[in-house]
Protein backbone atom coordinates (compact mmCIF):
# COMPACT_ATOMS: atom_id res chain seq x y z
CA UNK A 1 0.00 0.00 0.00
CA UNK A 2 2.83 2.40 -0.41
CA UNK A 3 1.93 3.66 -3.84
CA UNK A 4 0.38 6.90 -3.20
CA UNK A 5 -2.97 6.31 -5.83
CA UNK A 6 -3.98 3.48 -3.62
CA UNK A 7 -3.80 4.92 -0.62
CA UNK A 8 -5.74 8.05 -1.77
CA UNK A 9 -8.16 5.42 -3.31
CA UNK A 10 -8.98 3.62 -0.03
CA UNK A 11 -8.82 7.26 1.51
CA UNK A 12 -11.31 8.61 -1.02
CA UNK A 13 -13.60 5.32 -0.55
CA UNK A 14 -14.12 5.48 3.35
CA UNK A 15 -14.81 9.83 2.42
CA UNK A 16 -17.67 8.45 0.12
CA UNK A 17 -18.80 5.82 2.86
CA UNK A 18 -18.60 8.49 5.35
CA UNK A 19 -20.88 11.28 3.32
CA UNK A 20 -23.55 8.68 2.78
CA UNK A 21 -23.80 7.90 6.41
CA UNK A 22 -24.21 11.76 7.51
CA UNK A 23 -26.29 11.97 4.50
CA UNK A 24 -28.53 9.55 5.76
CA UNK A 25 -28.35 10.24 9.33
CA UNK A 26 -28.29 14.31 9.49
CA UNK A 27 -31.60 15.71 9.79
CA UNK A 28 -30.74 19.58 9.00
CA UNK A 29 -30.60 20.25 5.09
CA UNK A 30 -27.00 22.51 5.77
CA UNK A 31 -25.71 19.41 7.37
CA UNK A 32 -26.81 17.47 3.90
CA UNK A 33 -25.31 19.58 1.66
CA UNK A 34 -21.80 19.58 3.60
CA UNK A 35 -22.05 15.68 3.48
CA UNK A 36 -22.96 15.71 0.02
CA UNK A 37 -19.88 18.01 -0.45
CA UNK A 38 -17.92 15.04 1.48
CA UNK A 39 -19.43 12.52 -1.13
CA UNK A 40 -18.20 14.49 -3.86
CA UNK A 41 -14.78 15.14 -3.14
CA UNK A 42 -14.48 11.81 -2.30
CA UNK A 43 -15.48 11.21 -5.89
CA UNK A 44 -13.14 13.35 -7.29
CA UNK A 45 -9.73 12.14 -4.70
CA UNK A 46 -11.21 8.54 -6.66
CA UNK A 47 -10.92 10.07 -9.98
CA UNK A 48 -7.32 11.47 -9.12
CA UNK A 49 -6.13 8.70 -7.87
CA UNK A 50 -7.22 6.73 -11.15
CA UNK A 51 -5.29 9.69 -13.06
CA UNK A 52 -2.35 9.48 -10.95
CA UNK A 53 -2.15 5.85 -11.89
CA UNK A 54 -2.13 7.48 -15.94
CA UNK A 55 1.07 8.80 -15.60
CA UNK A 56 3.35 8.40 -18.43
CA UNK A 57 5.73 10.85 -20.60
CA UNK A 58 6.35 13.14 -17.46
CA UNK A 59 3.31 14.05 -16.72
CA UNK A 60 2.41 13.64 -13.53
CA UNK A 61 -0.78 12.41 -14.16
CA UNK A 62 -3.39 11.82 -16.88
CA UNK A 63 -4.39 14.99 -18.15
CA UNK A 64 -7.83 14.33 -19.33
CA UNK A 65 -9.43 13.18 -16.36
CA UNK A 66 -7.93 15.92 -14.74
CA UNK A 67 -9.58 18.42 -16.74
CA UNK A 68 -12.63 16.52 -16.30
CA UNK A 69 -11.75 17.05 -12.24
CA UNK A 70 -11.45 20.96 -13.24
CA UNK A 71 -14.94 20.97 -14.64
CA UNK A 72 -16.51 19.09 -11.89
CA UNK A 73 -15.35 20.99 -9.14
CA UNK A 74 -16.97 24.01 -10.57
CA UNK A 75 -19.94 22.40 -11.35
CA UNK A 76 -19.92 21.01 -7.55
CA UNK A 77 -19.38 24.43 -6.60
CA UNK A 78 -22.79 25.69 -8.85
CA UNK A 79 -25.03 22.81 -7.20
CA UNK A 80 -24.26 23.74 -3.70
CA UNK A 81 -24.44 27.24 -4.47
CA UNK A 82 -28.04 26.50 -5.69
CA UNK A 83 -28.91 24.08 -3.01
CA UNK A 84 -27.73 26.68 -0.24
CA UNK A 85 -29.56 29.36 -1.55
CA UNK A 86 -32.70 27.36 -1.48
CA UNK A 87 -32.03 26.28 1.85
CA UNK A 88 -31.60 30.14 2.96
CA UNK A 89 -35.14 31.12 0.83
CA UNK A 90 -37.00 28.61 2.92
CA UNK A 91 -35.81 29.51 6.20
CA UNK A 92 -36.59 33.61 5.10
CA UNK A 93 -40.35 32.09 4.33
CA UNK A 94 -40.76 29.56 6.81
CA UNK A 95 -38.58 30.78 10.12
CA UNK A 96 -36.89 27.11 10.33
CA UNK A 97 -34.47 25.49 8.25
CA UNK A 98 -35.77 22.19 8.01
CA UNK A 99 -37.57 19.12 6.06
CA UNK A 100 -39.71 17.86 8.20
CA UNK A 101 -43.07 17.54 6.52
CA UNK A 102 -45.72 19.67 8.66
CA UNK A 103 -48.51 22.31 7.57
CA UNK A 104 -47.82 24.40 6.02
CA UNK A 105 -47.21 28.12 6.99
CA UNK A 106 -50.70 30.33 6.98
CA UNK A 107 -49.55 33.07 5.53
CA UNK A 108 -49.37 30.38 2.45
CA UNK A 109 -52.54 28.59 3.53
CA UNK A 110 -54.38 31.90 2.96
CA UNK A 111 -53.23 33.25 0.45
CA UNK A 112 -53.79 30.06 -1.68
CA UNK A 113 -57.80 30.60 -0.93
CA UNK A 114 -57.93 33.90 -1.37
CA UNK B 1 23.98 17.10 3.55
CA UNK B 2 25.85 20.04 2.61
CA UNK B 3 25.85 23.36 4.71
CA UNK B 4 22.45 24.50 2.75
CA UNK B 5 20.74 21.79 3.23
CA UNK B 6 21.71 21.56 7.06
CA UNK B 7 20.54 25.20 7.45
CA UNK B 8 17.42 24.21 5.38
CA UNK B 9 16.34 21.74 7.91
CA UNK B 10 17.64 23.56 10.91
CA UNK B 11 15.46 26.75 9.89
CA UNK B 12 12.31 24.62 8.68
CA UNK B 13 12.44 22.52 12.39
CA UNK B 14 12.55 25.67 13.65
CA UNK B 15 9.27 26.72 12.14
CA UNK B 16 7.89 23.44 12.72
CA UNK B 17 8.35 24.52 16.43
CA UNK B 18 6.87 27.65 16.60
CA UNK B 19 3.61 26.17 14.60
CA UNK B 20 3.31 23.33 17.62
CA UNK B 21 3.71 26.10 20.15
CA UNK B 22 1.09 28.25 18.73
CA UNK B 23 -1.03 25.16 18.18
CA UNK B 24 -0.72 24.60 22.33
CA UNK B 25 -1.58 28.15 22.85
CA UNK B 26 -4.60 27.41 20.91
CA UNK B 27 -5.55 24.46 23.30
CA UNK B 28 -4.45 25.52 26.48
CA UNK B 29 -5.25 29.43 26.85
CA UNK B 30 -8.07 30.22 28.54
CA UNK B 31 -9.90 32.97 26.23
CA UNK B 32 -10.44 33.92 22.67
CA UNK B 33 -7.55 37.05 23.13
CA UNK B 34 -4.97 35.12 24.32
CA UNK B 35 -5.83 32.18 21.90
CA UNK B 36 -5.34 34.87 18.79
CA UNK B 37 -2.08 36.36 20.29
CA UNK B 38 -0.89 32.73 20.40
CA UNK B 39 -1.68 31.99 17.00
CA UNK B 40 -0.86 34.86 15.34
CA UNK B 41 2.53 35.62 16.65
CA UNK B 42 3.47 31.68 16.61
CA UNK B 43 1.97 30.97 13.19
CA UNK B 44 3.49 34.15 11.53
CA UNK B 45 7.09 33.44 12.83
CA UNK B 46 6.71 29.50 12.04
CA UNK B 47 5.83 30.32 8.27
CA UNK B 48 8.74 33.02 8.34
CA UNK B 49 11.11 30.53 9.31
CA UNK B 50 10.30 28.08 7.11
CA UNK B 51 10.24 30.57 4.24
CA UNK B 52 13.69 31.05 5.09
CA UNK B 53 14.89 27.69 5.13
CA UNK B 54 12.78 27.50 1.39
CA UNK B 55 15.13 30.37 0.14
CA UNK B 56 18.18 28.18 -0.38
CA UNK B 57 15.98 25.71 -2.53
CA UNK B 58 14.17 28.17 -4.77
CA UNK B 59 14.58 28.12 -8.41
CA UNK B 60 15.58 31.91 -9.32
CA UNK B 61 15.37 34.92 -7.67
CA UNK B 62 11.84 35.28 -8.82
CA UNK B 63 11.01 32.43 -7.16
CA UNK B 64 12.72 33.10 -3.72
CA UNK B 65 10.40 35.96 -4.05
CA UNK B 66 7.73 34.81 -4.08
CA UNK B 67 8.02 32.50 -1.25
CA UNK B 68 8.54 35.81 0.51
CA UNK B 69 5.47 37.64 -0.94
CA UNK B 70 3.49 34.62 0.22
CA UNK B 71 4.70 35.37 3.74
CA UNK B 72 3.86 38.86 3.40
CA UNK B 73 0.42 38.05 2.39
CA UNK B 74 0.11 35.27 5.09
CA UNK B 75 1.29 38.10 7.29
CA UNK B 76 -1.42 40.39 6.24
CA UNK B 77 -4.41 38.39 6.07
CA UNK B 78 -3.74 36.69 9.31
CA UNK B 79 -3.31 40.13 11.57
CA UNK B 80 -6.44 42.23 9.78
CA UNK B 81 -8.38 38.85 10.87
CA UNK B 82 -7.53 38.38 14.27
CA UNK B 83 -8.55 42.17 15.02
CA UNK B 84 -11.31 41.40 13.22
CA UNK B 85 -12.26 38.23 15.01
CA UNK B 86 -10.73 40.14 18.59
CA UNK B 87 -13.63 43.06 17.88
CA UNK B 88 -16.37 40.37 17.62
CA UNK B 89 -15.21 38.40 20.58
CA UNK B 90 -14.66 41.38 22.82
CA UNK B 91 -18.23 42.44 22.04
CA UNK B 92 -19.97 39.29 22.29
CA UNK B 93 -18.33 38.72 25.59
CA UNK B 94 -17.50 42.41 27.19
CA UNK B 95 -15.96 40.91 30.76
CA UNK B 96 -12.52 39.57 28.61
CA UNK C 1 9.34 9.32 3.98
CA UNK C 2 6.88 10.26 1.10
CA UNK C 3 4.56 7.53 1.88
CA UNK C 4 4.69 8.46 6.25
CA UNK C 5 3.72 11.73 4.72
CA UNK C 6 0.84 10.75 2.75
CA UNK C 7 -0.46 8.12 5.28
CA UNK C 8 -0.59 11.06 7.75
CA UNK C 9 -2.26 13.19 5.37
CA UNK C 10 -4.62 10.59 4.19
CA UNK C 11 -5.33 9.85 8.16
CA UNK C 12 -5.75 13.49 9.09
CA UNK C 13 -7.87 13.65 5.73
CA UNK C 14 -10.31 11.35 7.83
CA UNK C 15 -9.88 13.00 10.68
CA UNK C 16 -11.66 16.07 9.49
CA UNK C 17 -14.01 14.38 7.62
CA UNK C 18 -15.22 12.96 10.53
CA UNK C 19 -15.84 15.76 12.77
CA UNK C 20 -17.76 17.00 10.08
CA UNK C 21 -20.31 13.97 10.31
CA UNK C 22 -20.06 14.29 13.90
CA UNK C 23 -19.60 17.72 15.76
CA UNK C 24 -23.10 19.00 17.44
CA UNK C 25 -22.52 22.18 16.39
CA UNK C 26 -23.41 23.69 12.34
CA UNK C 27 -21.08 26.13 12.21
CA UNK C 28 -18.07 23.96 13.58
CA UNK C 29 -19.06 21.54 11.17
CA UNK C 30 -18.56 23.99 8.37
CA UNK C 31 -15.05 24.91 10.07
CA UNK C 32 -13.87 21.59 9.72
CA UNK C 33 -15.31 21.53 6.22
CA UNK C 34 -13.13 24.28 5.47
CA UNK C 35 -10.00 22.56 6.72
CA UNK C 36 -10.87 19.69 4.95
CA UNK C 37 -11.05 21.58 2.03
CA UNK C 38 -7.63 22.96 2.46
CA UNK C 39 -6.06 19.64 3.32
CA UNK C 40 -7.42 18.07 0.13
CA UNK C 41 -5.62 20.85 -2.27
CA UNK C 42 -2.28 18.88 -0.27
CA UNK C 43 -4.05 15.67 -1.49
CA UNK C 44 -4.15 16.99 -5.00
CA UNK C 45 -0.52 18.28 -4.79
CA UNK C 46 0.64 14.36 -4.35
CA UNK C 47 -1.24 13.08 -6.94
CA UNK C 48 0.68 15.59 -8.84
CA UNK C 49 -2.45 17.37 -10.20
CA UNK C 50 -1.58 20.93 -9.23
CA UNK C 51 -3.92 22.16 -11.81
CA UNK C 52 -6.69 20.69 -9.51
CA UNK C 53 -5.07 21.77 -6.72
CA UNK C 54 -5.14 25.58 -7.21
CA UNK C 55 -9.24 24.68 -8.27
CA UNK C 56 -10.33 22.65 -5.44
CA UNK C 57 -8.09 25.75 -3.64
CA UNK C 58 -9.88 28.33 -4.68
CA UNK C 59 -13.05 26.90 -5.66
CA UNK C 60 -13.86 24.10 -3.31
CA UNK C 61 -12.14 25.28 -0.14
CA UNK C 62 -12.55 29.06 -0.80
CA UNK C 63 -15.48 29.98 -2.47
CA UNK C 64 -17.69 26.74 -0.99
CA UNK C 65 -16.30 27.49 2.71
CA UNK C 66 -17.26 31.18 2.52
CA UNK C 67 -20.73 30.30 1.25
CA UNK C 68 -21.11 27.83 4.14
CA UNK C 69 -20.05 29.99 6.60
CA UNK C 70 -22.16 32.89 5.51
CA UNK C 71 -25.22 30.22 5.76
CA UNK C 72 -24.34 28.66 9.10
CA UNK C 73 -24.10 32.06 10.53
CA UNK C 74 -27.93 33.05 9.18
CA UNK C 75 -29.48 29.85 10.17
CA UNK C 76 -27.14 29.81 13.86
CA UNK C 77 -31.13 30.67 15.31
CA UNK C 78 -32.40 27.33 14.07
CA UNK C 79 -29.71 24.92 15.63
CA UNK C 80 -31.76 24.41 19.25
CA UNK C 81 -34.98 23.33 16.78
CA UNK C 82 -32.65 21.33 14.78
CA UNK C 83 -30.76 19.30 17.47
CA UNK C 84 -34.49 18.23 18.72
CA UNK C 85 -34.66 15.49 15.54
CA UNK C 86 -31.76 13.32 15.80
CA UNK C 87 -32.47 9.78 14.28
CA UNK C 88 -32.99 6.59 16.14
CA UNK C 89 -30.50 3.75 16.73
CA UNK C 90 -32.47 1.39 13.69
CA UNK C 91 -31.91 4.48 11.13
CA UNK C 92 -28.46 5.27 12.46
CA UNK C 93 -27.02 1.51 11.92
CA UNK C 94 -29.23 0.86 8.84
CA UNK C 95 -27.43 4.16 7.51
CA UNK C 96 -23.86 2.25 8.82
CA UNK C 97 -24.87 -0.57 6.98
CA UNK C 98 -25.28 1.29 3.71
CA UNK C 99 -21.94 3.66 4.20
CA UNK C 100 -19.96 0.61 4.53
CA UNK C 101 -21.56 -1.46 1.34
CA UNK C 102 -20.51 1.77 -0.64
CA UNK C 103 -17.06 2.01 0.72
CA UNK C 104 -16.33 -1.75 0.29
CA UNK C 105 -17.50 -1.61 -3.24
CA UNK C 106 -15.61 1.24 -4.05
CA UNK C 107 -12.55 0.15 -1.83
CA UNK C 108 -12.35 -3.64 -4.24
CA UNK C 109 -12.69 -1.34 -7.11
CA UNK C 110 -9.94 0.48 -5.94
CA UNK C 111 -7.74 -2.70 -5.48
CA UNK C 112 -8.44 -4.01 -8.76
CA UNK C 113 -7.55 -1.73 -11.25
CA UNK C 114 -6.52 -2.63 -13.79
CA UNK C 115 -2.23 -3.01 -14.64
CA UNK C 116 -1.18 -1.39 -16.47
CA UNK C 117 -3.65 1.57 -16.00
CA UNK C 118 -5.33 2.92 -19.03
CA UNK C 119 -4.05 6.37 -19.99
CA UNK C 120 -4.62 9.13 -22.73
CA UNK C 121 -1.03 10.81 -22.05
CA UNK C 122 0.00 9.48 -25.13
CA UNK C 123 -2.64 11.23 -27.58
CA UNK C 124 -2.68 14.32 -25.48
CA UNK C 125 1.14 14.41 -26.10
CA UNK C 126 0.82 13.53 -29.59
CA UNK C 127 -1.57 16.33 -30.61
CA UNK C 128 -0.29 19.18 -28.09
CA UNK C 129 1.68 20.71 -30.69
CA UNK C 130 -1.22 21.65 -32.80
CA UNK C 131 -3.19 23.57 -30.05
CA UNK C 132 0.33 25.64 -29.52
CA UNK C 133 -0.52 25.32 -26.00
CA UNK C 134 2.23 24.07 -23.35
CA UNK C 135 -0.07 23.39 -20.48
CA UNK C 136 -1.68 19.97 -21.29
CA UNK C 137 -4.69 20.48 -18.84
CA UNK C 138 -5.31 23.26 -20.85
CA UNK C 139 -5.25 22.21 -24.26
CA UNK C 140 -7.85 19.62 -22.65
CA UNK C 141 -10.03 22.13 -21.54
CA UNK C 142 -9.65 24.72 -24.31
CA UNK C 143 -9.01 22.19 -27.41
CA UNK C 144 -9.72 18.71 -26.60
CA UNK C 145 -13.06 19.03 -24.59
CA UNK C 146 -13.74 22.21 -25.25
CA UNK C 147 -17.58 21.23 -25.42
CA UNK C 148 -17.27 20.40 -21.49
CA UNK C 149 -15.94 23.99 -20.86
CA UNK C 150 -19.15 25.26 -22.99
CA UNK C 151 -21.41 23.56 -20.48
CA UNK C 152 -19.95 24.34 -17.65
CA UNK C 153 -19.43 28.00 -17.88
CA UNK C 154 -23.28 28.16 -19.02
CA UNK C 155 -24.27 25.43 -16.12
CA UNK C 156 -22.92 28.17 -14.05
CA UNK C 157 -24.57 30.97 -15.55
CA UNK C 158 -27.66 28.74 -15.23
CA UNK C 159 -26.59 27.98 -11.35
CA UNK C 160 -26.62 31.87 -10.48
CA UNK C 161 -29.90 32.48 -12.93
CA UNK C 162 -31.41 29.91 -10.30
CA UNK C 163 -30.24 31.58 -6.99
CA UNK C 164 -31.35 35.27 -8.70
CA UNK C 165 -34.90 33.50 -9.17
CA UNK C 166 -35.17 32.42 -5.64
CA UNK C 167 -35.39 36.26 -4.80
CA UNK C 168 -38.79 37.27 -2.89
CA UNK C 169 -40.96 39.62 -4.99
CA UNK C 170 -40.79 42.77 -3.30
CA UNK C 171 -36.80 42.50 -4.17
CA UNK C 172 -37.03 41.27 -7.47
CA UNK C 173 -34.32 42.46 -9.92
CA UNK C 174 -32.78 44.08 -6.90
CA UNK C 175 -29.16 44.15 -4.70
CA UNK C 176 -28.28 40.89 -3.35
CA UNK C 177 -27.66 40.82 0.06
CA UNK C 178 -27.36 43.09 2.94
CA UNK C 179 -25.85 46.33 2.77
CA UNK C 180 -22.60 46.37 4.99
CA UNK C 181 -21.48 48.85 6.42
CA UNK C 182 -18.26 48.81 8.07
CA UNK C 183 -16.10 51.32 9.96
CA UNK C 184 -14.36 53.20 7.44
CA UNK C 185 -11.65 53.90 9.26
CA UNK C 186 -11.30 50.21 10.30
CA UNK C 187 -8.88 46.94 9.92
CA UNK C 188 -11.63 45.62 6.86
CA UNK C 189 -12.16 48.29 5.29
CA UNK C 190 -8.26 48.96 5.55
CA UNK C 191 -8.01 45.25 4.37
CA UNK C 192 -10.34 45.73 1.40
CA UNK C 193 -7.95 48.61 0.02
CA UNK C 194 -4.72 46.96 0.16
CA UNK C 195 -5.48 43.11 -0.74
CA UNK C 196 -7.28 42.99 -3.98
CA UNK C 197 -4.71 44.87 -6.34
CA UNK C 198 -2.26 42.92 -4.96
CA UNK C 199 -5.31 39.99 -5.63
CA UNK C 200 -6.10 40.98 -9.19
CA UNK C 201 -2.39 41.10 -10.40
CA UNK C 202 -1.92 37.58 -8.80
CA UNK C 203 -5.35 36.52 -10.86
CA UNK C 204 -4.34 38.18 -14.26
CA UNK C 205 -1.02 36.14 -13.33
CA UNK C 206 -2.33 32.66 -12.98
CA UNK C 207 -5.11 33.13 -15.67
CA UNK C 208 -1.88 34.08 -18.26
CA UNK C 209 0.24 31.93 -17.14
CA UNK C 210 -2.15 28.95 -17.65
CA UNK C 211 -1.28 28.65 -20.99
CA UNK C 212 2.03 26.89 -20.21
CA UNK C 213 2.15 26.25 -16.59
CA UNK C 214 -0.43 25.22 -14.06
CA UNK C 215 -2.97 27.47 -13.86
CA UNK C 216 -6.23 28.93 -15.58
CA UNK C 217 -9.23 31.09 -15.85
CA UNK C 218 -11.51 29.12 -13.18
CA UNK C 219 -8.71 29.58 -10.47
CA UNK C 220 -8.11 32.90 -11.55
CA UNK C 221 -11.85 33.94 -12.20
CA UNK C 222 -12.42 32.93 -8.42
CA UNK C 223 -9.63 35.36 -7.33
CA UNK C 224 -11.23 38.42 -8.59
CA UNK C 225 -14.48 37.32 -7.11
CA UNK C 226 -13.32 37.21 -3.91
CA UNK C 227 -11.33 40.41 -3.99
CA UNK C 228 -14.50 42.05 -5.67
CA UNK C 229 -16.65 40.12 -2.13
CA UNK C 230 -14.17 41.24 0.14
CA UNK C 231 -14.52 45.22 -1.09
CA UNK C 232 -18.33 44.82 -0.97
CA UNK C 233 -18.06 43.12 2.92
CA UNK C 234 -16.25 46.44 3.70
CA UNK C 235 -18.76 48.97 2.78
CA UNK C 236 -16.52 50.40 -0.21
CA UNK C 237 -18.73 48.99 -3.02
CA UNK C 238 -22.57 47.76 -3.13
CA UNK C 239 -23.73 45.22 -4.81
CA UNK C 240 -25.02 46.52 -8.51
CA UNK C 241 -28.76 45.71 -9.05
CA UNK C 242 -29.27 42.52 -10.50
CA UNK C 243 -31.57 44.04 -13.61
CA UNK C 244 -29.02 46.47 -14.80
CA UNK C 245 -28.20 45.96 -18.47
CA UNK C 246 -24.74 46.41 -18.60
CA UNK C 247 -24.43 43.73 -15.61
CA UNK C 248 -26.31 40.80 -17.78
CA UNK C 249 -24.10 41.86 -21.28
CA UNK C 250 -21.17 41.55 -18.90
CA UNK C 251 -22.61 38.02 -17.67
CA UNK C 252 -23.61 36.55 -21.09
CA UNK C 253 -20.54 37.55 -23.47
CA UNK C 254 -17.98 35.08 -22.45
CA UNK C 255 -20.34 32.08 -23.48
CA UNK C 256 -21.69 33.90 -26.43
CA UNK C 257 -17.92 34.72 -27.51
CA UNK C 258 -17.40 30.66 -26.99
CA UNK C 259 -20.36 29.78 -28.69
CA UNK C 260 -19.70 31.92 -31.62
CA UNK C 261 -16.36 30.99 -32.15
CA UNK C 262 -17.71 27.09 -31.92
CA UNK C 263 -20.03 27.96 -34.57
CA UNK C 264 -17.76 29.51 -36.78
CA UNK C 265 -15.98 26.22 -36.65
CA UNK C 266 -18.48 24.72 -38.10
CA UNK C 267 -18.02 26.73 -41.18
CA UNK C 268 -14.41 26.81 -41.62
CA UNK C 269 -13.21 23.57 -39.90
CA UNK C 270 -15.66 21.06 -40.62
CA UNK C 271 -17.28 20.54 -36.67
CA UNK C 272 -18.64 22.12 -33.90
CA UNK C 273 -15.85 24.19 -31.56
CA UNK C 274 -13.01 22.94 -34.55
CA UNK C 275 -10.20 25.27 -34.96
CA UNK C 276 -9.08 26.11 -38.23
CA UNK C 277 -5.09 24.80 -38.85
CA UNK C 278 -2.95 27.54 -37.10
CA UNK C 279 -5.83 29.32 -35.70
CA UNK C 280 -6.07 27.41 -32.82
CA UNK C 281 -3.54 29.35 -30.51
CA UNK C 282 -5.31 32.94 -31.22
CA UNK C 283 -8.82 31.08 -31.07
CA UNK C 284 -7.93 29.60 -27.10
CA UNK C 285 -6.95 33.42 -26.09
CA UNK C 286 -9.79 34.98 -27.04
CA UNK C 287 -12.36 32.27 -25.75
CA UNK C 288 -10.32 32.52 -22.63
CA UNK C 289 -10.05 36.27 -22.34
CA UNK C 290 -13.74 36.37 -23.29
CA UNK C 291 -14.75 34.06 -20.03
CA UNK C 292 -12.72 35.21 -17.48
CA UNK C 293 -14.63 38.56 -16.67
CA UNK C 294 -17.56 36.45 -17.32
CA UNK C 295 -16.97 33.61 -15.03
CA UNK C 296 -15.62 36.09 -12.22
CA UNK C 297 -18.69 38.09 -12.24
CA UNK C 298 -21.06 35.12 -12.69
CA UNK C 299 -18.84 33.39 -9.30
CA UNK C 300 -19.06 36.83 -7.61
CA UNK C 301 -22.94 37.04 -8.13
CA UNK C 302 -23.70 33.28 -7.02
CA UNK C 303 -21.49 33.99 -3.55
CA UNK C 304 -23.58 37.44 -3.02
CA UNK C 305 -26.85 35.20 -2.79
CA UNK C 306 -30.32 36.16 -4.12
CA UNK C 307 -31.63 39.80 -4.62
CA UNK C 308 -32.59 41.22 -1.29
CA UNK C 309 -33.06 44.98 -1.28
CA UNK C 310 -35.59 46.65 -3.61
CA UNK C 311 -33.32 47.90 -6.77
CA UNK C 312 -35.29 51.96 -6.14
Amino acid sequence: MTDAATLFGLCAAALVGLGVYALIVNPQPLRKILAFNVVGNGVFVLFGAVAHRGAALGFGGDPVPQALLITGIVVAFSATALAVALLLRLFDETGAATLASDAPPKSHADAGEA
Amino acid sequence: MSLLDLFTVIAVCAGAFFFLAGTVGLLRFPDALTRLHALTKADNLGLGLVVLGLLPHADSVLGGLKLVAIWLLALLASGAVSQLIARAARRTDPRR
Amino acid sequence: MIETFNAGLALLVLALAIWTVVARDTFAAVVGFVAYGMLLTLVWVQLHGVDVALTEGAIGGGLTGAMLIAAAARLRCTEGAARAERPGVATRLAAALVAACVTAALAVAVLALPEPAPTLANETAANMAATGVGNPITGVLLAFRAMDTLLEAIVVLFAMIGVWSLAPDRAWGGRPGPLHRADPDGILAYLARVLPPIGIIVAVYIFWIGADLPGGKFQGASILAAMWLLAVMAGLTDAPPVSRTWLRVALVAGPVVFIAIGAAGVATAGAFLAYPDGLAKPLIKVIEWALLPSLAVTLALILAGAPERPAR
